[in-house]
């Protein structure tokens, strides 16, 4: 095999997260749809959560639930478990990202009130229309 | 120090949003006593810091307890605790003007609003003291949702503007994060100080590189850096009036503190300015055409908030050039700037929200005679144009001598002529708006006639016009000692 | 030198500013605002003569207002040439005083509360740029002076007034900031300090800056201070002619424009000092830089029909005498430099006064409608030959004074040139001032007049005594120049 596709292959969660990254930076470029792109933002939110997740992972390293008597003798080798605090770190950036979801839609519910469409450009059109 | 004072500080604005939202259910009188005393308090508090901190130096905060580098510490410097001042103070004042044009503008639910705006606070003030980079980011979208909120709250293109807001809100949260990640990643530790003792055997990977390219891009996006400043113009414009005169003068510049407090706290000025100059050089130069290209923009525009929010990019390209000079009168006048230029927007946000809230619309047609409706608040927006345009003796010449000496240091000339033209395009822009409130718009106009009703801003805005006027000359005039007791201590060395 | 920290010069400055606060809470007692704004003028006035004493025996007034930045000061300092701008400004703010009351009363004119407190704030403004110990200071009421006359020129609020004054702001206020803005961070970074040195030879840069520096720094000021009307930045003394005559008349003959005059040359002597200016070259250049602008708007005034218009064309070239005088860089030559901001000051500011007193009288602008006026006006049209003879140069009035040392200063730096250009623009003056003077005496009635029949008077007493009283200084300093030496040769320590 190749060196670059050896990379490839043992960093894939790596090159995902960089694929999920573009494909949702495309959506939020390119969709005219508001809802698409919320959508690819969420995507976009994902990717970074599956890159620190990553970071924390260990081949064979186990939940990070620990025996106290087993740690309490130092038996416990941190090889042995995940690192969990990008996890914690995660559960705290998933909360931030459900509530930006939630402030997008809620805002996204006044602009399909106001101009009756979530199309960018008849949006755009509308607001063309309305301002002189 | 009281050692519980500086989280005392985030306390006040933080329980009286709970406070406002649940008692101004029942009754809406409840919600100016409550805004008011809280932020009042944490005003008075956070003074008290500021002073401690310039006499007995740098005091860190464990939050409950939790030792670094698992808990979260708040670092109190000189440079944190002036801005902590700066942002509860400015809050204060902004208050007097919301309360009045809220109310207005939205009846029935002021308490929803103000107890975002209380958050909203509460979220800056955390900010500019936290001393860790993950709760930085917590922050961080704590502020920018709040924002998103109150923006939205804002009637037409409030709403869409918000929704843009939110996309490119969240890019540079997101690049936040990345960079935050990679320095994780290579360190193993989210404490700045901590990363900071850590990260000099890595500074030739291109893993640091990676981290402080996407911490600085994601605060460029929330700086409105130019040319990443989109999403900007129409959400400032478009937001509630008593939205804008809280955010626009703190956001932008909480974050250029955020991007000091990077390059100083968690890298080192050795890393960001010299291990890589020519990428200095270039940073000053996209500052340079960032202040040059806003100013232009904002020559075009034909409605005085939006204008507004053009030299508010512009003023961003004035203290992010100022920091990458990279020298010690750049970096003065840059954090020197961030307090002027927050005085400065705040003025001229209360000015136009007083303007708003007589006339309803900010459109230059719709300001022929407003000297004589109001010439109290367009004195203060004299002021504050004396001030933008750089004129002695208010506060804006100084940082402004001081960036300009910078500039001159560093050998910077494309730096110190960008200035020196958007100050001449300041002049303009202030002056055609004043020229506008003076006239009468009809042409040729008979001598005392064309008399208008006067019609003063709201007793409650009138105050806060007043002290902020007086607040830029106050600075200005006492620029020397301001300067040596407070800037020069709060300036990390370099 | 022998430094007296006082609070005097503060104190000049804060009275003038002062004025504002009666005069606006007298707006709309018309008697009582124009008494107080006399009143105030005379203590001005009487603060500023107080320090003569002090002044002519050498000693120089100091205080500081605040401590602005590391090593510079807002600081003020009352020297012998500070103290001659600020005499000749402060006594003829009081005769102003009168000459607008009777003006504005009889043209009932609108806003004059705005037009009297704004005129305060304007000598302040200037009496301020004649005490500043340093560029910074000097710069800080050079930018006051600009914006607060602004509400003056376009006081008529006509569209042709706003364009004058956008233009007026433009020229004043975009030149400082490109010009004198960087140079004040230039002479900072290289030099330390921006405080005026305490003689005229030696000035403030030590003698390792590099030359290009200063002659850029120098160029820099020499166009920054549009309110000497250099060509090309002359443009807006014209335009700003819509303002009200006296407002010409004070801020366009004394306060303004030898403001102007008075910061060049004031930087010229103290900030790069006769040395520094002899050793880079730069004194003889100037002079014939601003040569240009004797000749060509003397040249341009002679096609003015416009009598206002005429008169700012001459003041362009006048203010550019005494930049010349200075630049000779020989003892007479910047005598009659210096001197000339006097009794320039005194001649102008007649003719201005005659000007407004024919307007008032007559409602006439233009030159060629005023044949045989003089035989009605004959006080006035008295007072502007005397003054338009000391614009010529002529004995025994004032402008014979500048003359003299002009041509002494040509022939000492022995520049055969500048002789030349003073004898042609002599020529020119008495081009364009001599025949206002005889078709008002001694041609007939304009024929509209003769058709209508109307016969035409003295302005008000309030307006026709003023101007009597300035040209009789004109014409005291002619015959008694010594007084005003005594200040000239203070300068030179």
């Amino acid at each position: 095999m190749d060196g670059w596709l050896a990379d490839l292959v043992a960093k894939y969660n790596y090159w995902i997260y960089v694929v999920l990254m573009m494909i949702g930076f495309y959506a939020m470029i390119r969709k005219n749809n508001l809802v698409k792109k919320l959508i690819g933002m969420n995507i976009f939110q994902t990717a970074i959560i599956l890159f620190f997740i990553s970071t924390g992972a260990k081949k064979g390293g186990g939940i990070p639930i620990v025996d106290k008597e087993q740690a309490l003798a130092g038996a416990v080798q941190a090889a042995d478990i995940v690192n969990p605090l990008p996890h914690v770190l995660m559960l705290t950036a998933i909360v931030v990202s459900v509530s930006v979801t939630g402030v997008a839609l809620a805002t996204m519910l006044k602009i399909y009130k106001e101009y009756g469409s979530i199309d960018e450009d008849q949006i755009l059109e509308r607001v063309k229309s309305d301002e002189p | 120090m009281n050692h519980n004072l500086p989280i005392l500080v985030l306390t006040f604005p933080l329980l009286a949003a709970f406070a406002v939202n649940l008692l101004g259910k029942i009754s809406k009188k409840h919600v100016a006593p409550w805004t008011l005393a809280s932020l009042a308090m944490s005003s008075v508090a956070s003074f008290f810091v500021l002073v401690d901190v310039l006499e007995n130096g740098t005091f860190t905060y464990t939050v409950g307890g939790w030792l670094p580098p698992y808990g979260v510490q708040l670092v109190l410097d000189p440079l944190s605790a002036l801005m902590l001042v700066l942002v509860s103070w400015v809050a204060l004042i902004a208050t007097f003007s919301a309360l009045p044009s809220i109310k207005k503008e939205m009846p029935g639910r002021e308490h929803l609003f103000f107890s975002l705006y209380l958050i909203l606070i509460c979220g800056m003030m955390g900010l500019v003291i936290t001393g860790d980079a993950f709760n930085l980011y917590v922050l961080l979208e704590i502020t920018s949702i709040t924002t998103y909120g109150l923006i939205a709250m804002g009637r037409g293109r409030a709403p869409l503007s918000s929704f843009n807001y939110i996309v490119m809100g969240t890019v540079g949260a997101c690049f936040y994060l990345l960079g935050v990640g990679y320095l994780y990643l290579i360190t193993g530790t989210l404490n700045m100080a901590d990363i900071a003792r850590l990260l000099p055997p890595f500074y030739e990977s291109p893993t640091a590189a990676t981290a402080f390219c996407f911490l600085m891009v994601g605060l460029w996006i929330k700086m409105a850096f130019f040319p990443l400043h989109g999403w900007l113009p129409n959400a400032y414009t478009h937001a509630p009036a008593g939205a804008s005169v809280l955010i626009a003068p703190l956001m932008t510049k909480v974050t250029v503190y955020l991007m000091i407090r990077i390059i100083f706290s968690v890298f080192s000025p050795y890393y960001a300015f010299l291990a890589h100059s020519q990428i200095q050089t270039l940073i000053v130069w996209a500052a340079v055409i960032a202040i040059i290209s806003a100013s232009l923009i904002a020559l075009s525009q034909r409605n005085l908030v939006k204008m507004l929010t053009y030299v508010v990019i512009a003023e961003v390209g004035y203290m992010v050039g100022g920091v990458w000079l990279g020298n010690i009168h750049g970096l003065t006048g840059a954090i020197f700037h961030i307090v002027n230029d927050a005085l400065m927007t705040l003025c001229f946000f209360l000015v136009s929200s007083a303007i708003l809230y007589r006339l309803g619309s900010a459109r230059f047609e719709d300001l022929h005679q407003l000297f004589r409706k109001m010439p109290l608040t367009l004195g203060v927006l004299v002021v504050g144009a004396l001030s933008v345009v750089g004129v002695p003796p208010t506060c804006g010449f100084f940082s402004k001598w001081y960036l300009l000496l910078g500039g001159i240091e560093a050998g910077h000339y494309g730096f110190v002529a960008a200035l020196i033209f958007s100050s001449l395009v300041n002049a303009v822009l202030f002056f055609r708006v004043l020229e506008i409130a003076f006239s009468s718009g009809k042409g040729v106009e008979p001598h005392g006639a064309g008399i208008a009703g006067r019609a003063e801003a709201p007793p409650l805005m009138i105050p806060s016009l007043l002290i902020v006027a007086f607040v830029l000359l106050a600075i200005g005039i006492n620029a020397g000692s301001f300067l040596s007791h407070v800037i020069r201590v709060a300036v990390p060395s370099l | 030198m022998n430094v007296i920290d006082s609070l005097m010069p503060l104190m000049v400055i804060g009275a003038a500013l002062l004025c504002v606060v009666p005069i606006i809470l007298a707006g709309r007692k018309p008697v009582l605002r124009g008494g107080l704004t006399i009143s105030g003028a005379v203590v001005v006035f009487a603060l500023v003569a107080s320090m003569l004493p002090d002044v002519l025996d050498g000693r120089v007034f100091t205080a500081v207002i605040a401590p602005v930045l590391p090593g510079a000061y807002l600081k003020l300092r009352v020297d012998a040439m500070g103290f001659l701008f600020a005499m000749v400004a402060s006594f003829l703010w009081i005769l102003t005083a009168f000459y607008s009351i009777g003006y504005m009363g009889a043209l009932k004119e609108h806003a004059q509360t705005r037009f009297f407190a704004f005129f305060a704030v304007a000598i302040a403004a200037a009496l301020g740029v004649a005490f500043s110990a340093n560029l910074l200071t000097l710069y800080l009421f050079y930018e006051i002076l600009s914006l607060s006359t602004y509400p003056l020129v376009a006081h008529d609020q006509t569209p042709e007034a706003y364009a004058a004054g956008r233009k007026y702001l433009i020229y004043l206020l975009g030149t400082s900031v490109a010009f004198v803005l960087p140079a004040l961070v230039l002479i900072y970074t290289f030099t330390g300090t921006l405080d005026f040195a305490d003689n005229i030879r030696s000035g403030i840069f030590p003698a390792t800056t590099p030359p290009a520096l200063v002659v850029t720094v120098y160029i820099l000021c020499l166009f920054g201070f549009a309110k000497s009307a250099i060509m090309p930045l002359h443009g807006w003394l014209p335009s700003a002619m819509v303002a009200p005559t006296p407002v010409s008349a004070l801020l366009h003959a004394v306060a303004v424009v030898k403001v102007g005059v008075f910061s060049t040359t004031r930087v010229m002597l103290y900030l790069f000092g006769v040395e520094t200016m002899e050793a880079l070259n730069l004194g003889i250049p100037t002079a014939y830089f601003v040569s240009i602008t004797i000749i060509v708007a003397s040249l341009i005034a002679l096609t003015r029909d416009n009598l206002k218009a005429r008169l700012a064309y001459s003041t362009i070239s006048q203010l550019s005498y005494i930049i010349l005088g200075v630049a000779l860089l020989t003892p007479e030559g910047i005598s009659g430099g210096l001197i000339h901001i006097a009794n320039h000051a005194f001649s102008k500011i007649t003719l201005f006064f005659c000007a407004g007193a024919i307007y008032v009288a007559s409602h006439k602008k233009n030159i060629s409608e005023m044949g045989g006026l003089g035989r009605a006006m004959p006080f006035t049209f008295a007072a502007f030959g005397i003054a338009s003879l000391s614009m010529i140069g002529g004995p025994p009035v004032a402008g014979f004074v500048t003359k003299w040392y002009l041509f002494l200063g040509a022939m000492e730096a022995s520049q055969i040139g500048i002789m030349v250009v003073l004898v042609i623009s002599t020529l020119l003056n008495i081009g364009y001032f001599a025949p206002i003077v005889y078709r008002a005496f001694f041609a007939s009635h304009d024929a509209a007049d003769r058709l209508s029949g109307e016969k035409w008077h003295e302005a008000p007493l309030f307006m026709v005594i003023p101007l009597c009283c300035a040209a009789l200084v004109s014409v005291l300093i002619g015959i008694f120049p010594g007084f005003l030496m005594t200040f000239v040769r203070g300068v030179f320590g």
